[in-house]
């Protein structure tokens, strides 16, 4: 009763403030009084309790920035000198964000390491003075709370959470190459303990708010509240703010400690930390495991490794001097400006680039329920999306449904769903063999086997249930959309959707537009891709379209290494050691070595002479020995249930020897080996936009990354050109042209770029 | 022609006492007569429908409600049903073979006696050529009871249904876990000693853990009182107006119960020990106690605590249905019609216990009423804070815009025709047996105050409302 009053008083608040210091954007006075509205930040008074509300003008959510930055001093400022003010809360104004990290573009914009050590350290003194503020200060947080914001929220005393969907908590910095520079490194540790911490900063996943209570990230959890006398979202951060107002008081009247009373495990750990023999295993180890996971390809793990080491052995003052300057060492690295590149670019492709469709897809349908029909389904499901999977036999569509059900049972057990969840959304879905239904289609995505005469069959099948406004999708790598839309009485509603296998863990979609597709039935591909979760681009047909095109020269090098007699396990550990998630011969038993025979050759007639490098024979034999990678047990490796460790299938030497050719030893070393693989992606990549395959770069950069793992540290193959150079890609590209031929001859696009050190495909 | 005659009686208050003396045939002649006095501001006179049967309550019982772990500790669902069955039966001097069937509610059910109807009327010696049958809907099981008796006689089936609801919550069935149950029912396939020894080298300790009922919702996962809390919040319903208002129930059940108006409560002789009289849960208290109280489910800031919710019951409540001319013809006097009706279920998650405020404006609008016409109000009480969420629901026009079709506000029941003589949070809650409570304590009130329409609503488990009116008989 008494909080629901006080916030009533709150919201009339007009008391005036007469405090201005220079430099803040002053937008409007308000009339009675010298009121100054700030735009970032906006406080009142309640009770003896300061409520700051963080507010970014203009956007949907809040990001530290310099102006964010001031305005909190100066009303913080305020709020210490004021002697009624006890206590403070800090809350945002925005339901689904609390602060969502520091402002990308102040970094970028930074040209030295000099002045993103400054940021640094300017952040670090204001977060220095809340933690030591006298009067407690109570973070609520609603929404995301990363980065710079969870840094700013463990400065806080007390931290009250609402525990919905939307509050994560996170330090995501290490996957934009840098590390948490405003006191994180040093906060963190004490706050959740040294293993936890370490975590949270080397892998930088969010954290549901739930977790964070168990973690001590934070002190108490909000429910978030259902409809009452206004909308939810509203009430839900007006009943946080009075929860926290609550806390605020009660910690300045110390009625509440803000201290937690530890769990036997966690003070175990903490009790072992306490040992510096300990300590150094528990570096040492994460260490190892990074160096492992990293290749050493990214600085920044190793460098949140030493800061935190730094501030605990040596000091606070120590630690947080050390973090600035790695923040600023890190900030100029190759490697986080193509990370942070990377980041921008799908943001982009999260976005919808093609406005809303006519007709919003609320029914969709998939032909056949195998390895993708099936998950194409499950990424649909859980959407909302009324999903019809329909497949030719009935043990195919038992599978298929399986598989549509283990996946978010999967999600029951890792408790992401209830069972409850699991089974309203399991509802969605309807298997059927037959076309029952359709007529109510909205989209149809078909997932049959790769064979035009098939597609074609089903095609025409399908056109003939199905209503006019229904799009059909085909979901191939290779066979391109205008020859399946060939038979189609209406080509305007034919378009690609080509997804990834996992498709559930797979982020990418490529979306492929022939001459005839319309531009509505792009609106909705993309929509439904973007709602499906997926990362869209969205690129001209043509064959192998992008992602197959750059990756099919790429095999066929791998090809011709194995044949100079590179072995496959020799040949992973290049390939990964360049940054590639997967080694190159595993990719090929993961992907089938059938399917990538079927590929080599389909663009081999297409692109003929370029396409070349290795023989097909080498598939060739692989497949009519049946050795077609992990779904028959045999590939270049064995794989057998249970057993973890991969070994070489020996029944590959012999298929080796038959096809050996003599290496070339000047283009042999390792590095050459790992450049030949690489130019020839990069160089067909490149050749995509040349010839309009590709619209940006940015799309471009994101189908290598997101779909066929090209390194993310490089940034995709087009960062990579401007960061490398694209005149030192040409002349090892001209280097390997001279001892293999017109494979390796650079694109006309690429030798521009070459040629005029200033065009870039990122300005 | 029983509706022409039934109708024209009702509309005869004056006489009414006169004509069950002399069974109604006399009275067909009289219908122009009657228009005059009765209620002269509803907006109807009577919710009697053209060529349908009206629907009477004779009369009903309960025994008294205790709480849990109490004086009924030992005894099993179908005592209770059946004491309130027998305490049936002696108030209204029923001749048992008259009944033609008989439906109890129940929520948490003792499995053996699933069907506790049948259990219970067997006990009582009822005929066992009735058929009885068990219903369950959360906490408006006798509601629903009591209208699949109505739905019976309306649609010519019965004419004489025995409506009730029992509860017992101070024993739950407690359960083996899955794998200890499915270990002894392979164990009780197994042939060979080979078989039993495999078997029994599979248990585990942790098999003998207990399962108990389930107290959360099912598709949610959340308690009914946490869901109550976040609906106080959601409402912005403060702690001392919960704990205000559960101390004006306790407060009101203890005037009535002092004053005798309790009349649906019959004395129950529990075997080996004294006779019960009176509900024992009415314990009014004061505000600076209630306040002492630390939050019972959203801790430590929240404000729904053990003061303020309905606590566990043991009880058991009976009611007889009749077509009215059956009724008559055994020259009963009715106290009440059980009219128009409604069920409504909204999201389990967020508006569990608006049932009230969903199902009264759609009662009210089937019936062709308004607030105004209503005399009594008889509200379930789970929680202060959801009764208080109800009323500001009811008095929310941004709700009824928003959640209610973009309709305009019902506004909230007056207070001083609210739950006049207590509620569920001071009476007590059997969950399966408050329905026929409220029924009674609106047919008693309109009874013993005057007025012609009550209005019965409550919420339950799984997002579930009821709401039902009930018209005062004639005098």
């Amino acid at each position: 009763m008494v909080a629901s009053r006080a916030i009533g008083s709150l919201r009339h608040f007009t008391a005036s403030r007469t405090f201005r210091s220079p430099g803040y954007i002053c937008r409007n006075f308000t009339r009675s009084s010298a009121l100054l509205a700030r735009t970032h930040i906006n406080y009142g008074v309640k009770g003896n309790v300061a409520v700051i509300r963080i507010n970014s003008p203009n956007s949907k959510v809040n990001t530290l920035n310099k102006e964010l930055h001031t305005e909190l001093v100066e009303v913080m400022n305020e709020i210490w000198a004021s002697d009624q003010i006890r206590s403070a809360v800090l809350i945002s104004s925005k339901p689904g964000c609390f602060i969502a990290g520091a402002d990308i573009n102040m970094l970028a914009g930074c040209k030295t390491s000099q002045e993103v050590v400054q940021i640094s350290q300017e952040g670090q003194k204001i977060f220095e003075k809340l933690e030591k503020s006298t009067k407690p200060i109570v973070a609520a947080i609603s929404g995301s709370c990363l980065g710079g914001g969870l840094e700013l929220a463990i400065s806080c005393h007390y931290r009250i959470a609402t525990k919905d969907k939307k509050t994560v908590l996170g330090a995501p910095e290490v996957l934009l190459g840098i590390l948490p520079g405003a006191g994180g490194t040093q906060r963190l540790p004490k706050m959740v303990g040294i293993p936890a911490a370490f975590d949270m900063m080397l892998t930088g996943r969010n954290i549901r708010a739930d977790k964070a209570k168990k973690m001590g990230l934070v002190d108490q959890l909000v429910e978030p509240l259902g409809p009452g006398i206004k909308p939810p979202e509203e009430r839900t951060i007006e009943y946080l703010e009075e929860v926290a107002v609550t806390f605020a008081k009660g910690l300045a009247d110390k009625k509440i400690s803000a201290k937690r009373d530890k769990g036997l495990v966690e003070k175990l750990t903490s009790y072992a930390m306490t040992i510096p023999f300990v300590r150094q295993q528990v570096y040492k180890k994460v260490e190892e495991k990074v160096q492992k996971q990293t290749k050493g390809l990214y600085p920044a793990p190793l460098k949140i490794i030493d800061v935190v080491k730094t501030g605990i052995e040596q000091g606070s003052d120590a630690g947080y001097l050390y973090e600035s300057q790695k923040f600023g060492e890190l900030a100029m690295t190759k490697e986080s400006k193509a990370l942070m590149g990377l980041y921008h670019s799908q943001v982009q492709c999260k976005r919808n680039r093609f406005g809303a469709p006519q007709k919003d897809v609320k029914h969709l349908a998939i032909l056949g329920a195998g390895l993708m029909g099936a998950g194409i389904a499950q990424v649909s499901v859980d959407k909302g999306l009324k999903t019809v999977l329909k497949d030719a036999t009935l043990a195919g569509l038992d599978r298929g449904q399986q598989q549509v059900f283990k996946g978010l049972n999967d999600k029951v057990k890792k408790k992401a769903l209830t069972s409850f969840e699991r089974d309203s959304i399991f509802s969605n879905l309807t298997g059927q063999l037959d076309y029952q239904g359709f007529e109510k289609a909205d989209m149809v995505i078909e997932a049959v086997f790769e064979d035009l005469n098939l597609k074609h069959k089903v095609l025409k099948e399908v056109e003939a249930v199905i209503p006019d406004r229904c799009v059909f999708a085909s979901n191939t790598s290779a066979l391109p959309i205008n020859k399946i839309a060939a038979v189609s009485k209406r080509p305007e509603k034919v378009i690609g959707m080509h997804y990834f296998s996992p498709v559930d863990k797979m982020q990418l979609l490529e979306i492929i537009t022939t001459e005839k597709t319309s531009k509505d039935t792009t609106a909705s591909a993309a929509t439904v891709g973007l709602k499906q979760g997926k990362v869209v681009i969205v690129v001209k047909d043509g064959p192998g379209f992008y992602t197959t095109r750059c990756l099919a020269p790429m095999m066929s090098e791998v090809m011709r290494i194995l044949q100079e007699g590179v072995g496959p396990k020799k040949l992973d550990s290049l390939t990964t050691g360049f940054g590639f998630p997967v080694g190159a011969a595993t990719l090929m038993d993961e992907v089938g070595v059938d399917v990538a025979h079927h590929v080599s050759e389909d663009l081999g007639k297409a692109f003929g002479e370029r396409f070349g490098g290795g023989s097909v024979e080498l598939l060739k034999q692989m497949v009519s020995k049946g050795f077609l990678g992990r779904k028959s047990g045999k590939g270049f490796y064995i794989y057998e249930k249970g057993v973890k460790s991969k070994n070489l299938n020996s029944d590959m030497d012999s298929i080796l020897a038959s096809l050996k050719v003599p290496p070339k030893p000047d283009v042999s070393s390792d590095e050459d080996v790992q450049y030949r693989l690489v130019t020839r992606f990069v160089n067909e990549a490149v050749m995509c936009l040349q010839e309009g395959i590709l619209a940006t770069p940015a799309e471009g950069d994101i189908g290598a990354v997101f779909g066929l793992g090209f390194p993310p540290c490089l940034g995709g193959p087009f960062r990579f050109v401007d960061l490398y150079g694209a005149q030192k890609v040409v002349d090892r590209l001209r280097k390997y042209e001279a001892a293999y031929g017109k494979q390796f001859s650079p694109c006309q696009l690429l030798i521009d770029h070459a040629n005029s050190p200033n065009k870039k495909f990122y300005q | 022609m029983t509706s022409i005659l039934t109708c024209t009686f009702k509309n005869l208050p004056s006489t009414s006492e006169w004509a069950l003396r002399f069974s109604m045939r006399p009275l067909s002649c009289s219908s122009q007569l009657r228009a005059a006095p009765a209620a002269q501001t509803k907006s109807k006179k009577t919710l009697a429908k053209p060529n349908m049967r009206n629907i009477v309550v004779v009369d009903g019982v309960r025994i008294p409600f205790l709480l849990s772990g109490t004086f009924y500790k030992d005894l099993m669902p179908h005592d209770l049903a059946r004491a309130a069955l027998t305490g049936l039966l002696h108030r209204t001097s029923l001749p048992k073979e008259v009944v033609d069937y008989l439906i109890f509610g129940t929520v948490i059910q003792e499995v053996k006696t699933s069907n506790v109807a049948r259990e219970a009327a067997l006990g009582a010696g009822f005929s066992d050529r009735t058929p009885a049958h068990t219903v369950t809907m959360a906490c408006i099981s006798a509601n629903q009871a009591m209208t699949t008796g109505v739905g019976l006689i309306a649609s010519g089936q019965c004419d004489v249904v025995v409506a009730g609801g029992v509860e017992l919550m101070s024993d739950v069935p407690i359960r083996h876990s899955r794998k200890m149950r499915k270990m002894m029912l392979d164990f009780n396939k197994a042939k060979t000693m080979g078989q039993r020894l495999s078997l029994i080298s599979k248990f585990r300790l942790n098999f003998l853990a207990p399962e108990l009922p389930a107290v959360a919702e099912f598709s949610t996962s959340e308690t009914m009182g946490h869901s109550a809390d976040r609906l106080a919040a959601a409402f912005a319903i403060s702690r001392l107006e919960q704990d205000e208002y559960a101390l004006r129930s306790h407060s009101l059940a203890k005037k009535a119960q002092d004053e005798g108006l309790l009349s649906d409560v019959v004395p129950f002789k529990v075997p080996g020990k004294d006779t019960v009289t009176k509900d024992n849960g009415i314990r009014p208290s004061s505000l600076e106690q209630m306040a002492k109280l630390k939050p019972a489910f959203i801790k430590p800031y929240g404000t729904v605590t053990a003061a303020n919710s309905s606590f566990l019951t043991d009880g058991a409540s009976a009611m007889l249905i009749m077509a009215e001319e059956k009724a008559l013809a055994m020259g009963y006097k009715p106290k009440a019609y059980l009219r128009d009706f409604v069920y409504v279920s909204q999201d389990p998650k967020d508006q569990l216990l608006l049932g009230p405020a969903y199902a009264t404006p759609k009662v009210l609008e089937k019936a062709g009423l308004t607030m105004n016409d209503l005399d009594a109000f008889e509200f379930h009480e789970a929680f202060s804070g959801q009764i208080l969420a109800n009323l500001k629901a009811m008095d929310s026009d941004w709700f009824a815009q928003n959640y209610m079709a973009g309709k305009t506000k019902v506004g909230p029941p007056p207070l001083e025709k609210f739950n006049t003589w207590g509620g569920s949070l001071s009476l007590g809650h059997p969950f399966g047996a408050t329905g026929c409570r409220l029924v009674m304590a609106a047919a008693n009130r309109l009874q013993r105050d005057g007025g012609q329409y009550g209005l019965v609503a409550a919420c339950a488990a799984g997002g579930q409302g009821h709401a039902m009116i009930v018209e005062a008989y004639p005098k």
